[in-house]
């Protein structure tokens, strides 16, 4: 019995036709050489709102039997190829329905790979990602992520190049022939072709070793029993705290430990409180109640909570005082606040830095979305730098 | 009819559910579409919508303002002589409960996707039958494919006979939401021929609402002419199981299938004890069945592909043949007959009085979308080996995979 597995985690709306692309083609590539496959939207719990961790798997396998006796188990326990499109998903992927944080190799089978696509180098992403105790590989799929709008995707040979590195990591799927053949039928010509090709001969997996990786134990949450839960689909409410953290004074609204949102975030806002001016309006407006206010008036971003939409720095009057960053190059979700009144002269330095290093530019003000719509993408547009592919219009 | 040369989108193809139905409307031509969004059953109007942009497909494409009128502006538009097409999920389909239940009562041959979905509350994704069951009673044709090929066969025999003039009623098909509207399967398509050979143009003939034609359409009565109204919609539904039958053969014959026109058995030949069920319930329990069959289980599937009209004889026939049935029900009826499914308590109906009666359990399971286990239908296969056994079944229904 010869079955392959793989899924594709994506940004639900965003990536949506992305992932559905890669991973049709790479059923329909394996079909060409008579193997059977499926697919399936894993949508009874990525309801594929803005930016929400979504997935797609599939199996590829010999016979119609073979494939039905792995289909009927719907969601793949392990899976040979993991593909992740947006290097954010990395710090953990929660789902909609409140199963906890869920790392990004959780099903990716011992000596399997995780392919990324990422600007960043495997050590970095090794940060992120939760360890483990069986080795894995990495395979980075050099570029930002492809995010684009609702039926639409940039046609910027991202899955092109992520079924290259998908072939390489998982030979059996099919010869590359098929696999042109089926990106010719299903995505573009020669362009994606040679993207293809090029991301299959630059696919150089890493290995990662047992127990490398993040040493944070990601949140679970207990599913209740029909006995234990409220009638009449009632949820007790969280009460807000009239204090910040440990110090006396301030607030910090009552949240669900157990249903966080943050791995929604594929970018945070950095605040500059020395140039902050009090004025409330980010507080107002976050749609999420994310601001905790301090003893002494300020409003702290928390980052257990924040989903990154950036409302805030669209609606903060003070120039350069709510910047929105790239959330990969992050390594921590701690207070910037307690931060600032460590030594705020340090914390100015950190700011410089971050939004040197992953400022995102050109989002319309409000939805912070303008990146899904403009065209450039959340890296700044940088998606081709290591595409053999000249330019975007190549793809077209 | 559209023309031949239309031969786009025939052979294998990679499709899910909805976009093989999306095909189908294409097929048949269909007039006039009504859309309002409600995920799951929407994906197909993202299908019909393309076709008509890439200028594939020919039609009136509606996007209404809530179900309600989705619903009414086909149902007009259909009693106008145009073939139609819409569809909805969950509650959004109950936000149309007024058209649907007039659509079947002014006998008009609507087809209607139906996305299955929890009903809200809580809200939910996740498919359950429910929301199709509820128009089990008013006359409409229910049918619930089990995979995306199969959504050729019984998307082109909903409109073939909701539209026979011996019939003329709206057939809802029940796709479970995710398993079959979202997952993408090999599919081979009919091609425009076939389908314009087996799908005759839909002809209102002198019931049509056409200025040529003057007719008052659904005048307000009461009750001295309510009941014989419903007795006509009765033998319409009665009807509706031998047009049907017909229809299939024609089906086999123009497409060269071979399949069963109501019932999927699968392993059943010796067979001691079958479940029986809707929809892509079948993909676990055949591979289940596979592998208890390797044991040495005798466990078969009867699963309906038709659950109106309902095949009362054909389940007679075939379940007594058995020594005991696990009816499944990806639905519940709240306090029914001892608390069974809808599916469990009409087939029981059915069997009632039947000179040979198989011992009887229903269970509900797989609500919401959960996902139906190989080990929770080895579980029921294995409490009806108990029954079978024992010779005794006791009326305590059972519910399969919840937590507690």
């Amino acid at each position: 019995m010869s079955v392959i597995s793989f899924e594709i985690v994506y940004r639900g709306i965003y990536q949506k036709t992305l992932a559905n692309k890669i991973s049709r083609t790479l059923v329909l590539a394996a079909v060409k050489e008579g193997k059977q496959g499926i697919s399936f939207g894993r949508y009874s719990d990525s309801p594929e709102r803005n930016g929400i961790p979504a997935k797609l798997f599939g199996y590829i396998a010999d016979n119609s039997e073979e494939l039905q006796a792995v289909a009927a188990k719907y969601e793949p326990k392990q899976v040979d190829v993991s593909i992740c499109v947006d290097d954010t998903l990395c710090k953990g992927v929660e789902s909609w329905a409140w199963y906890g944080l869920q790392p990004i190799n959780a099903v990716t089978k011992p000596g399997g790979t995780l392919i990324v696509t990422s600007n960043q180098k495997t050590a970095a992403l090794v940060k992120h990602i939760h360890r483990r105790d069986t080795p894995y590989k990495i395979a980075i799929v050099p570029g930002g992520a492809s995010m684009a709008g609702l039926w639409v995707y940039k046609n910027d040979g991202t899955d092109a190049r992520c079924l290259g590195a998908a072939l390489k990591a998982e030979p059996g799927i099919c010869s590359m022939a098929s696999l042109e053949q089926a990106i010719r039928e299903n995505i573009g010509g020669d362009a994606h072709v040679e993207a293809a090709r090029a991301s299959f001969e630059d696919t150089r997996p890493d290995e990662i070793k047992p127990g490398e990786g993040n040493t944070e134990v990601p949140f679970t949450f207990q599913l209740l029993k029909w006995t234990e839960m409220r009638e009449g689909v009632v949820i007790d409410g969280v009460g807000g705290h009239n204090d910040y953290r440990d110090m006396d004074g301030g607030y910090q609204p009552g949240r669900n430990e157990y249903f966080k949102k943050w791995s929604t975030r594929t970018m945070r806002p950095v605040v500059a409180f020395d140039k902050c001016t009090k004025c409330t309006l980010c507080w107002i407006a976050c749609p999420d109640t994310v601001f905790d206010v301090t003893p002494d008036g300020y409003f702290d971003a928390n980052m257990e909570a924040c989903c990154g939409c950036g409302v805030c720095e669209a609606i903060c009057p003070v120039a350069d005082c709510i910047t929105m960053v790239n959330e990969v190059i992050f390594e921590d979700r701690d207070s910037q606040y307690l931060m600032w009144k460590k030594d705020a002269k340090n914390y100015q330095g950190y700011v410089t830095e971050k939004r040197k290093a992953g400022k995102v530019e050109h989002r319309f003000p409000i939805t912070g979305l303008a990146a899904a719509f403009s065209g450039v993408g959340l890296d700044g547009g940088h998606n081709q730098a290591n595409a053999k592919a000249k330019s975007v219009k190549d793809f077209k | 009819m559209a023309t031949v040369a239309q031969e786009k989108g025939a052979g294998i193809q990679l499709l899910t559910g909805s976009e093989v139905m999306a095909n189908i409307v294409r097929l048949a031509d269909v007039d006039v579409i009504t859309a309002y969004p409600i995920r799951p059953y929407d994906t197909v109007m993202q299908y019909v919508s393309r076709f008509i942009a890439n200028g594939e497909f020919d039609a009136d494409y509606i996007p209404a303002e809530s179900e309600h009128g989705q619903f009414e502006i086909v149902k007009h538009a259909s009693a106008c002589g145009a073939r139609v097409f819409t569809g909805s999920s969950g509650v959004g389909w109950l936000y149309a409960m007024e058209p649907l239940a007039v659509t079947a009562g002014l006998r008009l041959p609507m087809v209607a996707l139906v996305g299955c979905r929890a009903l809200d509350d809580p809200g939910a994704f996740g498919t359950e039958h429910n929301d199709a069951m509820l128009v089990r009673d008013l006359g409409w044709l229910i049918t619930f494919p089990d995979n995306a090929q199969e959504v050729v066969e019984l998307g082109l025999l909903a409109y073939r006979v909701a539209e026979d003039p011996k019939v003329f009623l709206p057939c809802a098909i029940a796709m479970d939401g995710a398993f079959l509207t979202h997952s993408q399967a090999t599919v081979k398509l009919p091609t425009q021929e076939q389908v314009n050979t087996f799908l005759p143009a839909y002809d209102r003939g002198d019931l049509l609402l056409h200025p040529d034609n003057p007719v008052t359409i659904a005048p307000q009565a009461n009750e001295d002419w309510l009941m014989e109204v419903r007795r006509q919609s009765s033998e319409a539904a009665k009807r509706a199981y031998t047009v049907l039958k017909d229809a299939h053969k024609d089906f086999c014959r123009i497409f060269g299938e071979n399949t069963n026109p109501f019932l999927d058995e699968y392993m059943t030949e010796d067979a001691d004890v079958v479940l029986c069920g809707l929809g892509t319930l079948s993909l676990p329990v055949k591979v289940a069945i596979r592998e208890m069959r390797k044991e040495g289980k005798k466990v078969g599937l009867v699963r309906l592909k038709w659950f109106r009209p309902f095949p009362t004889e054909e389940l007679r026939a075939s379940l007594s043949r058995f020594k005991a049935v696990g009816v499944v029900d990806r639905d519940y009826s709240f306090g029914s007959p001892f608390h069974g499914g809808i599916l469990f308590n009409e087939v029981k109906a059915a069997l009632y009085g039947s000179p040979k009666q198989p011992l009887m359990k229903g269970f509900v399971c797989g609500l919401g979308g959960r996902e139906v286990l190989l080990e929770n239908v080895k579980h029921m296969a294995d409490q009806m080996f108990a029954i079978a056994k024992s010779g005794k079944a006791d009326n305590q229904v059972e519910w399969i995979g919840v937590r507690g």
